[in-house]
């Protein structure tokens, strides 16, 4: 077991339920070290996304969720928000700004950096998803994939220490999805991937979750997981 | 099919195009301004404001015809003015007789009316040309410079940004339908009433995907940092040449008022 305290994400009891009544999560129980980059897997409405929302207290439920050693908790949000990179499913929500300079700015200002700091911030951001030259476009006119790169480096320039991705092959052609993949591998964070893409996680991710109905029903070696069949089917995955 | 409100802007590389974008913002102002503000019938004012127009649109090399066929989408609003050819009191023209009443025209009020007509179109010839020559994020960033309410502008940029997006979802749903709107034997079936419940239902459903899609965006700011407060950078300062040029084009356009005013 890894050192509590220098843990990248710790959730303990995690319980959740939706205003309408509708219970999400069921005591979820997941850390994870720096550094490290694990899938959670699961069916569709087996509580990925509710879960990840809790990683910068945009939902809060019962239980704890620690980030490094701050508290997803009202008085540390800010912080929380800087530290945890999310990257939504749908690029389109994720850039509402006019142009991708602006987008990939917005964190950045928020953070109180000075404009110069801000600009390098863009650039290297960019740079690191290989879109330097999309700054002054306009976001509505990007392919989804080139929208998913630059959805990337939004949250980048906020050089977070955990980048939580909902999703990130989802409605990719093969060549947009190899390389987000080639560029997802080139960077150091500790990630949290939500995703269906069941390849993609042996490619990137070398431990894995599996979410169902609001509960971690396994968590292991990606390997180990992936190849026990039995254990996919009973929570509506497929071997690949 | 793909709707754009990105059409109004053409690019291009002229003057007018590089021109900072605060500049033309304040001068198109002060244009609309100065056209509302010249006396009625002034002609030879008219006729000056008008080459300022021109040479404007001259500048922005987009073909001087571009500019006066765009304007002319807004005649039918001169009809708005049309009452007071009848209701200004001066020397008789026409009488117009309809039933039981009998509308005179005025000369004046023909004068006034020509007036508004004229003054109304050279006021959108500018408009257009600001809209065609610069690009919507940097209309936005000069009207942050001159101090309209951030949160005003957040709106702007986020109508601007999703209306494309919203139509596009419209535009699929209407496929959608289109595409299981077969007809049999040549007659499609279902009545009026349910027609206009299906049309409705999906203005209902593009309504409830807006809210959705809002929640989801406010969601993306707020992981980003987002507090409430609308946050930008200080804007550089204008250079001595583009303050010459608004300086000197708001001179010419005082000096044509207070010769307006002179003559009239």
């Amino acid at each position: 077991m890894v050192n509590q305290e220098c843990l990248a994400v710790r959730i303990q009891g995690l319980n959740f339920a939706y205003p309408d009544g509708h219970v999400a999560l069921r005591g979820v129980d997941l850390s994870v070290a720096p550094g490290e980059r694990v899938a959670i897997v699961g069916p569709n409405g087996a509580g990925k996304s509710t879960l990840m929302l809790h990683l910068n207290g945009i939902l809060r439920g019962e239980g704890t969720v620690y980030v490094g050693d701050l508290e997803v908790a009202e008085p540390n949000l800010k912080k929380v928000r800087a530290a945890v990179g999310m990257v939504f499913q749908n690029p389109d929500d994720q850039l509402f700004s006019p142009t991708v300079f602006e987008d990939v700015a917005y964190g950045p200002i928020y953070m109180g950096l000075s404009e110069v700091e801000v600009g390098q911030r863009v650039m290297q951001a960019l740079q690191q998803m290989h879109a330097e030259e999309y700054a002054p476009r306009v976001s509505h006119h990007l392919s989804i994939g080139e929208k998913k790169r630059i959805a990337i480096a939004t949250v980048l320039a906020m050089e977070p220490s955990v980048l939580v991705l909902d999703e990130p092959s989802a409605g990719l052609d093969p060549r947009s999805r190899r390389t987000l993949i080639q560029l997802l591998d080139g960077l150091a964070p500790t990630m949290l991937i939500s995703t269906h893409d069941l390849r993609l996680v042996k490619e990137l991710c070398p431990r894995t979750a599996i979410l169902d109905e609001g509960r971690v029903e396994a968590d292991g070696p990606t390997f180990t997981l992936l190849t026990d069949e039995d254990l996919l089917e009973a929570h509506g995955l497929e071997a690949v | 099919m793909h709707f754009s409100p990105f059409h109004l802007y053409r690019a291009g590389d002229s003057v007018l195009h590089g021109l900072d974008p605060r500049v033309k913002l304040l001068l198109t102002l002060a244009f609309i301004l100065s056209v509302s503000l010249a006396p009625v019938g002034a002609w030879p004012i008219y006729v000056l404001l008008l080459a300022f127009a021109l040479s404007a649109s001259v500048a922005s090399e987009l073909g001087w015809s571009f500019v006066l066929r765009r304007a002319a989408l807004a005649l039918p609003f001169v009809l708005a003015a049309l009452p007071v050819l009848v209701t200004v009191k001066g020397d008789l023209l026409v009488s117009i007789r309809l039933g039981a009443w009998s509308l005179s025209v005025t000369a004046p009020g023909l004068e006034r009316f020509l007036s508004v007509a004229l003054k109304s179109w050279l006021s959108v010839q500018m408009a257009i040309l600001l809209t065609a020559t610069t690009p919507l994020p940097d209309l936005l960033l000069a009207m942050r410079a001159l101090r309209l309410p951030r949160l005003l502008i957040a709106v702007l940029s986020l109508m601007w940004r999703y209306l494309a997006v919203l139509v596009d979802e419209a535009l699929r749903m209407m496929r959608a339908r289109e595409a299981r709107s077969a007809s049999w034997q040549g007659r499609s079936g279902g009545s009026l009433l349910w027609r206009a419940r299906v049309t409705g239902g999906m203005a209902g459903t593009l309504f409830l995907r807006g809210y959705e899609r809002s929640e989801r965006i406010y969601n993306a700011m707020l992981a980003r940092g987002y507090d409430g407060s609308i946050r930008s950078f200080p804007l550089k300062p204008l250079s001595p040449a583009e303050r010459f040029i608004l300086i000197s084009a708001l001179l010419v356009l005082l000096a044509l008022l207070l010769v307006g005013y002179l003559l009239g």
